[in-house]
């Protein structure tokens, strides 16, 4: 069976892969292009490990076809960091110790910046439902939303 | 050589404090890697095929269509792994039955539950080796499966193995059965108790097998050279017992297998045991390439281990002023397809929390056709609390006196003697049920339908093999290597802080690393809250060593007695005015003149340590129950809980938030649900349901500091202990809230609702 | 002699003893005697037992002394999760 090549813009960079019809994107990103930031905790769209965007959209990257991927704008955890600086909410996320075992950060990470950019003042509910796609096992997301509360209040200037 | 290091009151700089940890920024930007992300040049891909029986008998296993596949490079099956005896042998201190653990790994005789390995290949994609799995034909006897732990406890039930007699039963049983074992705990005269009683309470339990729910589903990578040495990189709480288990099972020298442990993505004592490490080991073997494996979420779910399911009956008497007289229960735990439930730990942590003249506790060990059970934080007791610190709410409020009075007037303190043999040392029971009681939450208002519930918990923590080593680089700076898995982040930053503080250095001059299997001499895995208590204690040793040396070193340099050196300040110093007087000198000093005046100054530790101090915790609760739809909404939780020291206080937070969560999980929606046919059918997240960010409020923490005597700086450990109160707590605020109390767990919406409905039809 | 005592749970592998008094230097004498005198109690001490010296809990310490008069009482091991 011959593969499929696909095209496509990750973190702002060019890349090309080949990728089987089944693959998924998660699978893509991980296999092909070895971005292992992106993490798999289910494979059914449940728990938001994968969680990256799409041409502007919080997505499960485990629930979309590599195929789907051609001429899109993708943008994983990995593109958060500008070179050495941390994005706020990288920072935070370590001020607060807003992880533990850290396999679900990245996921929550590229959520919580989704939030922001549509919503920059929050309240904690709107943080708690926003972030209900993200499982989180350690930590009881107290610190979580703490984090991302306080991002935002230094990414409003407040 | 047993190791226990007294406490010494001193003024902290750095223990204490929130320094940010050392591998926070690679777990923010993606570079961390966990088990999943380890990649080798040529590597194939392991797939496990799995029973879809819940009990059968493997009457034979045809491989050679799967052989024949092209990009199918290996297979293996029960003919691959030698047949281990049945006995009881040493990994590390932990005392395993190989037997059962090869037969964990891959079934030999029989299926014992859905799920359970039965073959496993490698090939060049994911894609072949699925393609690979179908091919494989099993012949499969069917047999009659028993999944309810009452139901198998009965003579006459479906028999898991035919050479299994109940232990701890005189005679001998005639008759083989799925009792394991049964086991007795008590000192006392119960019957002479409850005779004293004025008021008694019994009631029955039923929990349900819930998974330990971590987010990264297991994952490992090995390469097995033709010379015979095999490299392992794995997900896992316990590196040095993986090496053990896989040399055992493999029948390979120990120092042939060089463990890497990745990053882990949670584990609550889910990774304590092996699954296809010796799997993945093998096929590379014998297909002469690595072979990684990772496994779904579907099969973590089918097949790894989630703590036992159980029915716990428990009784209480007191006095009308509330002096318990007697108590009483009995726990049958699900061990899974393999016996070894923590019922023991569960019959010990019953009633510990309370100074008790009559106890009497049975506990029985049944083996199910599900998933061997694996530890799951606090392995057993959050069951066993459920039950009696429910009845004991229950009680207290037939006697109309405050829960956290009730269990003030019953409090074990320091010298109360337990019923499982030891006297209690110092600790700080009371002060969390004082600390809780003086709360605000205690006593804020409640609303209709809402309602306040308390449950305390104790978990025994543990020491145990630890090693480590302390090394003084060229420009003064040090590693530390340990050997103790860091899984919640804050281990290795608090190991770190405390070599910093017997330096007298800042923080950031100390850099902990996690080394491979070969850096090091044997570590027990990161469980029983052991971490930080004796990994700390390890690195303390190897810092008190390092100072020695750098004493006798600077002696030596400035040409003084040593006795007039001292350590101050991370510097050697004159110790006072009075002896021969030299400049001092630093770290960095003397790291530069190491190499030529002997060699580099390193400090390590080997020790087993002893002496861990036990914990305990009050939690209360705040729920809302909605009588229409039965949903049970916590409206706002405080977790207090005596930590001795909290090295880093926001990863002791970290510990007490999560282990509530957990706990909530539990008792709110978390359950394995089966069918006739003994088939999982909940194995995903979408209908094994964990709890969300708005499922939860803040979690409040409140850290009391008993100190433990026997660590340098009173630590504890801290990480089990807040999962065992939730269940009760919950329970407690329910009956609370609506009148109903609910022994069944978990107190999902349908079975709120069906209580509600019961309730409604009795008092028509 | 050091005063043994064996929690509960042993009694069904000591014929119901619970108490008695060894002369015993450390852990490991203490684990020969015993199983020798109780050999249903082996498999246990095996399987893994902790002990209470003096107030004082010690897994897996062979070697741990135990004084003339010390006070011992034997556990079952904890492992946790």
């Amino acid at each position: 069976m011959s593969r499929n090549h696909v095209s496509t813009t990750v973190n702002g960079d060019q890349v090309e892969f080949l990728c089987e019809t089944g693959q998924t994107l998660l699978d893509a990103l991980r296999d092909e292009l070895r971005l292992t930031g992106t993490k798999e905790g289910c494979g059914t769209g449940d728990c938001g490990a994968c969680s990256v965007m799409v041409d502007g959209r919080l997505v499960c990257a485990c629930l979309m076809l590599a195929v789907e991927a051609e001429g899109k704008n993708i943008q994983t955890v990995e593109g958060m960091a500008d070179g050495e600086t941390l994005h706020p909410l990288q920072r935070k996320f370590i001020e607060h110790a807003a992880l533990q075992c850290g396999i679900c950060t990245p996921g929550i990470l590229i959520a919580a910046r989704a939030l922001l950019e549509r919503n920059p003042d929050p309240t904690e509910e709107e943080v708690r439902y926003w972030l209900a796609g993200n499982l989180c096992r350690c930590t009881g997301y107290h610190k979580i939303v703490d984090a991302v509360l306080d991002a935002a209040r230094e990414m409003r200037g407040a | 050589m047993s190791t226990m290091l007294k406490y010494q009151e001193k003024k902290l700089k750095i223990v204490g404090t929130r320094p940010l940890r050392p591998d926070g920024v690679d777990k923010v930007t993606g570079r961390a890697r966990f088990g999943a992300d380890y990649n080798l040049p040529g590597q194939l891909i392991g797939k496990v095929l799995r029973s879809p029986h819940a009990h059968a008998r493997i009457k034979s296993i045809d491989t050679s269509a799967a052989l024949a596949l092209p990009g199918v490079k290996a297979v293996v099956t029960r003919d691959d792994f030698a047949e281990m005896p049945d006995e009881m042998a040493a990994v590390g201190e932990l005392m395993i039955n190989f037997r059962d653990v090869t037969r964990n790994m891959m079934a030999r005789e029989k299926a014992l539950y859905d799920g359970h390995p039965v073959a496993a290949v490698a090939a060049t994609t994911e894609a072949v080796a699925k393609a690979a799995l179908a091919l494989i034909k099993v012949e499969y006897e069917v047999l009659p499966h028993v999944i309810d732990v009452v139901e198998a406890m009965q003579p006459g039930a479906p028999l898991l193995h035919e050479d299994q007699y109940t232990q701890g039963v005189k005679p001998k049983p005639e008759r083989p059965s799925n009792v394991a074992k049964r086991l007795e705990f008590g000192h006392g005269d119960v019957a002479a108790g409850f005779k004293q009683a004025e008021v008694i309470v019994e009631r029955e339990f039923n929990t349900k097998p819930v998974h330990q729910g971590y987010i990264e589903p297991q994952a490992c990578l090995a390469s097995y050279s033709a010379d015979g040495q095999a490299e392992l990189w794995t997900s896992t709480q316990g590196h040095f017992v993986f090496r053990a288990q896989c040399a055992k099972v493999l029948q390979m020298d120990i120092s042939k297998i060089r463990v890497t442990p990745t990053e882990i993505g949670g584990g609550f004592g889910g990774k304590n045991n092996i699954y296809n490490e010796a799997l993945a080991i093998t096929l590379s073997r014998k297909a002469g390439h690595p072979v990684k494996m990772v496994m779904t979420r579907e099969e973590v779910f089918r097949g790894t281990g989630p703590t036992p399911g159980a029915n716990v009956k428990v009784k209480i008497g007191c006095t009308r002023d509330g002096k318990i007289t007697a108590a009483q229960a009995e726990l049958n735990f699900q061990a899974g397809a393999f016996p070894g439930s923590p019922v023991n730990q569960a019959s010990m942590c019953a009633f510990t929390r309370y100074d008790l003249a009559n106890v009497h506790v049975v506990g029985n060990d049944v083996t199910v056709n599900r998933p061997k059970v694996a530890a799951y934080r606090a392995p057993g007791a959050p069951i066993a609390v459920f039950g009696v610190e429910s009845v004991i709410d229950e009680m207290a409020k037939k006697l109309g006196i405050d829960p956290i009075e009730f269990r003030l007037r019953n409090a074990a303190k320091e010298g109360t003697q337990t019923y499982y043999g030891p006297k209690l040392g110092p600790i700080g029971y009371i002060q969390t049920l004082e600390a809780a009681r003086a709360h605000p939450h205690y006593s804020a208002p409640l609303g209709p339908n809402q309602g306040r519930g308390v449950a305390t918990g104790f978990w025994f923590n543990i020491g145990n093999e630890t090693t480590c080593s302390l090394n003084l680089q060229e420009d003064g700076t040090l590693t530390l290597m340990l050997g103790t898995i860091d899984v919640a982040g804050g281990s290795r930053a608090s190991m770190a802080m405390m070599v910093a503080e017997e330096l007298g250095i800042a923080f950031d001059r100390v850099r902990p690393v996690v080394g491979d299997t070969s850096s090091l001499g044997f570590n027990f895995l990161t469980a029983g809250s052991r971490s930080t208590f004796a990994s700390g204690m390890a690195s303390v040793i190897a810092a008190r060593q390092v100072i020695e040396k750098l004493r006798q070193r600077v002696a030596q340099i400035r040409e003084v007695p040593l006795e007039a050196v001292a350590w101050k300040d991370g510097q050697a110093q004159p110790v006072d005015s009075s002896v021969q007087q030299f400049s001092p000198m630093t770290l960095a000093e003397i790291a530069r003149m190491a190499g030529k005046t002997g060699g580099t100054v390193a400090g390590h530790a080997e020790i087993n340590a002893q002496g861990a101090g036990p914990g305990f915790g009050t939690h209360i609760v705040d729920v809302e129950v909605d009588k229409e739809t039965g949903a049970v909404r916590i409206l706002r939780y405080t977790a207090v809980q005596d930590v001795g020291k909290a090295i880093h206080p926001a990863y002791v937070e970290g510990q007490l938030q999560g282990g509530a969560a957990q706990g909530i999980g539990w008792a709110l929606n978390e359950e394995y649900v089966y069918g006739e046919d003994g088939v999982l059918q909940n194995p995903g997240f979408l209908d094994y349901r964990i709890p969300v960010a708005s499922d939860l409020p803040f979690i409040d923490t409140v850290i009391v500091e008993v100190p433990n005597p026997n660590h340098p700086y009173g630590v504890r450990g801290c990480g089990e202990v807040p999962i065992i109160a939730p269940m009760a707590a919950i329970a407690n605020a329910i009956e609370n809230a609506i009148g109903l109390r609910l022994c069944e767990q978990p107190f999902s919406p349908p079975r709120v609702l069906k209580a509600i409905d019961e309730a409604a039809a009795a008092k028509r | 002699m050091a005063r043994i005592t064996l929690s509960s749970s042993l009694a069904p592998f000591t014929e119901g003893v619970l108490e008695l008094e060894l002369g015993v230097a450390n852990v490991r004498q203490l684990f020969q005697t015993l199983g020798e005198r109780y050999p249903d109690l082996q498999a246990q001490l095996e399987a893994g037992i902790a002990v209470a010296i003096d107030g004082e809990i010690y897994q897996d310490a062979l070697l741990q002394p135990i004084a003339r008069d010390s006070e011992v009482i034997l556990i079952p091991k904890i492992a946790g999760g």
